[in-house]
């Protein structure tokens, strides 16, 4: 049975799921003028009713321990559950971001060590761990950038490089920093186009974002070329880290010459996505840009540790404390569990299923650069369009067959993009029961193509009507009931 | 193939200028709300508004694209279509029909500068 | 062999096989050697029972204390049920709800979530969350920027420095002016908005509860402003607006804040939640993911991410926000315990906070060290000055197990000697009671 309701809808007058101590304190009073007076629409529940009611509602989501979740760019790999019972311990849990210094020597030692290993790991010298998600960790990363050359007393370097496959954050995260961003052509693979770099470069570049591999999985070869002549023309290198799992324990995006860099610690170090957050985006950067880290930064004095501003030389505070705290608790866990051991196997073998997948299934689906990839791919379609089954079609057909679609539509720079992306946690027969399922799609396409063009069947709803939604939004319970 | 019309001026970026009156009617061509898709919303700009050939005067919004619309001309706004505000699909049934905004024309010798149907056409090749 | 790598010698093999090549490290080939010899040195594995030894030492480390302290983080009741839901693999483990057909579960609980902001604060719409309440305070100064092109802001100075912290960071990367409003009385001043207000401003920015606790009368601001043409933006605490003026009641424009109130763990700062909020008018300029109600092709009510093209993804450089995640999984949180308090134990949570930190005051303002600073009415926070060293009076309580008042010296420096204290419904008679008879005797 389909479950439908709002906990709005279910409400019922009277009804309570809490229970709180008796308020033994006097009736203090607010003062007349400042009482809410508008009335407040929140549903009544017992804690039973609540309990089932999320309970069903979760019932409409699809996660990645129910079934292969080969999302492009989004490391979805497992959530480990020694994580989540190690952030709830009440130790770490229930500690006030106030409390002073040395009533958290725990906490500070695991922010601490965490950044150790994320520099280990990287090859930045350190890393503030602040930032809340991948985003903020751009906007953080580009803010160190800028500051670094206005501090040089170099303000002409107001624009900062982007390649034309990145994703739309790059440029986004550009324009809020206060910059402009200027493409640079790409080659037939996505990679940088080293001609075309070098006519952009010049003493108005602040810098260039880069993902490496990039968003179609090809590592840039070029790289240390690349480095050198960014670096020659006065800028830095921003790596994005949205692609840094095929390079645990394989290469470090310092050594490649990055100067400053974010990780999404939600992909590469296992934390759960959440359903879109709470991610983490610790930035890392190198020798001479650390006194830019924002506020505040922990620090390890004889063998303590210490919490301290750098305003004066900083580029700002940009948390209201520090950071998605339990979320990194979560990181050090899972790295501690990987341990030196298993760090280069996981990047092995995103690499190698990411490949398997791509040479298991390129004689039905286009795929427009034919290499060795790192840890994911894209096709652009599939090769026998003639049916017209587009790359919605196959995601949406992909729903009944119990698998999350990959990343759709993206990269830009083909047309019908699917991207993606089997983390190192996924097992053999995992792979092969997707590449049967992606070439019964093909079958499907070609013999069936409205089968696939009317999917999905097995989902609780069927394809949405986003036109309407967009036009007439209805966003909040009362705007159905009114 | 996207539909035009004659007898009216074309724009790279595909808007269209019709001349009537004296007044300048702009809008965006059939080509270009077939390739935005289904019209969502459009940002309307203000009666008495300047707008500038070349810069954007409004903004038009699909499920799954956004686009800066560019007036082809100079010229001050003296009136706005504001079908759109709440039924912004009518781009969608005839972008030629609805168009966008009225504008008194500051020069209308940069008329000569847009492009014909012809050469609009050429471009849709 | 390691627990969460699945592939034995014969599977990868068989991999390498189909891939046409002999070893796996070949598919690293194109990668210069010569960032390729690097050791890494990280600690070596440890197992299940070494993590959790390794994990409660390092907890033993930290002290628990019973806080008095809130100034942005608040010790509240937190129902069990929460925990047991939110660890569903189903909400925990899933992406952004990309799919609509899906993710329904998270699309759902969002929508259920912008609802009761939306009612907490009256306002007509508001978002899937935002990262901290200050990181939304500045998004909502991007928003109204963006909005009425104009690159200067207002700010209160009565506003929790940490978020003017923020505000200022974000502003001086896009060249954006911050200016402040002084405060008379621990609140925001009318007159010198009044004075200060422009046409140069693209929105005021206040906080109520304010930093000290202060609820602010915002009587005669949003007239004010609105003869500029700015925006209103109120920052507040929605678990205090259940009793107190909602920003929708004093003419906000813009609503932003924390949610971390609604029994969120105090997490040594987080992960929290931010909202903002925001009319009609100004939807389309939002920052964040929206969800809309729709059908889908049999006409069945169905929910899915809308408004889209306002967004990075599309938008790129043109777009006002870069935000993609977002706190989606603290949204289900603070939206599970919105559904099981329900308007009157959110209220009688409050109530008790408010009628907690009234009696704290009373009592430690009674003592001869200590004494007010405002007359104005405050809510969960209240700042009191004293002859004491606040170092003492930190060291003194932590030695009896307790997390003592926030010296704001560090904030302001007219108000070096005070200090500001909070309690919450968690705070019982007794631990007032105690707290007070420690600073009694010092």
């Amino acid at each position: 049975m389909y479950y439908d309701k709002l906990a709005f809808e279910i409400s019922k007058s009277g009804h309570t799921g809490y229970s709180l101590p008796k308020n033994v304190f006097k009736d203090y009073k607010i003062s007349e003028s400042l009482l809410r007076e508008e009335k407040i629409v929140l549903p009544e529940l017992t804690e039973f009713e609540a309990v089932r009611h999320y309970t069903n509602v979760s019932f409409k989501n699809f996660g990645v321990e129910k079934g292969f979740y080969p999302l492009g760019s989004c490391t979805m790999k497992y959530n480990p559950k020694i994580n989540e019972d190690i952030a709830a311990l009440p130790g770490l849990s229930n500690v006030h971001p106030y409390q002073p210094t040395k009533t958290v020597q725990g906490l500070l030692e695991i922010y601490y060590n965490t950044q150790k290993i994320l520099s280990e790991i990287s090859g930045l010298y350190e890393f503030t761990l602040n930032p809340y998600a991948g985003a903020h960790g751009e906007l953080v990363g580009l803010m160190i950038m800028k500051k670094f050359h206005q501090d040089n007393g170099d303000f002409k370097r107001t624009k900062v490089i982007v390649p034309e496959s990145a994703h739309g954050t790059n440029p986004a995260s550009a324009t809020v920093a206060g910059f402009e961003s200027v493409e640079v052509k790409s080659n037939q693979d996505g990679t940088v186009n080293i001609e075309s770099l070098k006519e952009v470069l010049g003493d108005d570049i602040a810098g260039i974002m880069l993902t490496n591999p990039n968003t179609i999985g090809i590592f840039e070869k070029d790289i240390l070329e690349i480095a050198k002549l960014v670096h020659e023309a006065g800028g830095l290198l921003y790596y994005d880290g949205a692609n840094l799992n095929p390079l645990l324990g394989q290469a470090r995006p310092g050594d490649m010459g990055f100067d400053i860099m974010h990780i999404n610690i939600h992909k590469t170090f296992s934390t759960p996505h959440g359903g879109g957050g709470p991610g983490s985006g610790p930035v890392g950067v190198n020798k001479r840009l650390v006194h830019l880290l924002p506020s505040p930064v922990v620090k390890k004095v004889n063998d303590k540790f210490i919490i301290e501003d750098q305003n004066d030389t900083a580029i700002g505070q940009v948390t209201h404390f520090y950071g998605n705290m339990a979320v990194i608790v979560k990181a050090y866990t899972y790295l501690l569990t990987v341990g030196k051991e298993n760090l280069g196997n996981i990047g092995r073998y995103s690499v190698l299923n990411a490949n398997y997948i791509k040479e298991s299934l390129k004689d039905l689906y286009l795929l427009p650069v034919d290499e060795v990839c790192k840890h994911e791919f894209v096709f652009d379609g599939l090769i026998d369009k003639s049916n017209h089954v587009t790359t919605l079609d196959i995601a949406k057909r992909m729903l009944d067959y119990d698998v999350h679609p990959p990343t759709v539509y993206f990269p830009l720079v083909f047309k019908e993009s699917l991207m993606i992306e089997p983390p190192e946690t996924e097992s053999k027969e995992t792979l092969d029961s997707f590449i049967d399922v992606m070439r019964k799609i093909a079958l499907e396409a070609k013999t069936n193509p409205e089968l696939v063009k009317g999917a999905p069947y097995n989902t609780v709803v069927k394809r949405l009507d986003e036109a309407k939604a967009a036009r007439n939004p209805l966003v909040k319970y009362t705007d159905l009931i009114e | 193939m996207s539909k035009v019309l004659d007898g009216l001026y074309y724009t790279n970026s595909h808007e269209w200028v019709k001349v009537e009156d004296g007044f300048a009617y702009i809008g965006i061509t059939d080509y270009a709300q077939e390739s935005l898709g289904e019209i969502v919303f459009v940002e309307l700009p203000e009666e008495e508004d300047q707008v500038n050939a070349g810069e954007e005067f409004a903004a038009i919004e699909s499920v799954k694209a956004a686009s800066d619309i560019l007036s082809p001309i100079t010229g001050i706004i003296v009136m706005v279509n504001d079908d759109l505000e709440d039924s912004p699909e009518l781009l969608n049934e005839d972008s030629f029909e609805n168009w966008i905004i009225k504008v008194e024309m500051e020069d209308s010798s940069e008329l000569n500068k847009l492009l014909s149907k012809a050469e609009y056409e050429d471009i849709l090749e | 062999m390691f627990k969460y790598l699945p592939h034995t010698e014969q599977e990868i093999n068989e991999m390498l096989e189909v891939i046409g090549i002999n070893d796996i490290n070949e598919l690293f080939d194109e990668i210069p050697n010569k960032l390729r010899n690097h050791d890494f040195d990280i600690p070596n594995a440890k197992s299940e029972l070494e993590i959790h030894q390794i994990f409660k030492d390092l907890a033993s480390k930290n002290k628990e204390l019973i806080p008095f302290i809130g100034a942005g983080a608040y010790d509240h009741y937190t129902p069990s049920i929460i925990r047991h839901l939110i660890l569903r693999q189903e909400f925990m483990t899933a992406y952004t709800p990309y799919q609509p057909e899906i993710s329904q579960g998270t699309l759902q609980y969002i929508f259920e979530f912008q609802s009761m902001i939306s009612t907490l604060t009256n306002m007509d719409v508001a978002n899937a969350s935002m990262y901290d309440g200050a990181t939304s305070t500045a998004e909502a100064m991007f928003m109204a920027c963006g909005a009425k092109k104009r690159n200067k802001i207002l700010v209160s100075k009565t506003v929790n420095p940490n978020i003017i912290e923020v505000i200022k960071t974000y502003a001086h990367y896009r060249d954006i002016t911050v200016d402040f409003i002084d405060q008379v009385d621990g609140a925001t001043s009318l007159s010198d908005l009044e004075e200060k207000m422009s046409k140069d401003y693209a929105g005021v920015i206040v906080q109520t509860p304010n930093f000290y606790g202060i609820m602010e009368d915002y009587s005669g601001f949003k007239e004010t402003i609105e003869e500029y043409k700015g925006l209103f933006i109120v920052n507040s605490d929605p678990s205090t607006l259940t009793l107190i003026k909602s920003p929708g009641e004093w003419g906000a424009d813009i609503a932003v804040g924390e949610c971390q109130t609604m029994g969120v763990p105090l997490q040594f700062g987080g992960p929290y939640i931010g909202y903002l909020a925001t009319t009609k008018k100004l939807m389309r300029k939002m920052p964040g993911r929206i969800c809309g109600v729709t059908e889908d092709t049999d006409g069945k009510r169905a929910f899915v991410l809308t408004l889209q093209a306002r967004e990075q993804h599309i938008r790129r450089e043109k777009a006002n926000s870069n935000i993609c995640s977002n706190q989606s999984l603290l949204a289900l949180f603070v939206t599970i315990y919105m559904a099981v308090m329900g308007e009157k134990g959110i209220k009688e949570a409050q109530k008790n906070s408010y009628d907690a930190t009234h009696y704290l005051f009373e009592k430690v303002t009674a003592l001869d060290k200590f004494e007010a600073v405002y007359k104005n009415d405050f809510f969960k926070d209240c700042l009191v000055r004293t002859t004491l060293d606040p170092k003492v009076i930190e060291d003194k309580l932590i030695e009896n197990g307790i997390l003592g008042p926030l010296s704001i010296s560090k904030f302001d420096e007219n108000l070096a000697d005070c200090l500001l204290f909070s309690a919450t419904e968690k705070r019982t008679k007794e631990q007032i009671d105690k707290l007070v008879s420690i600073l009694e005797v010092l």
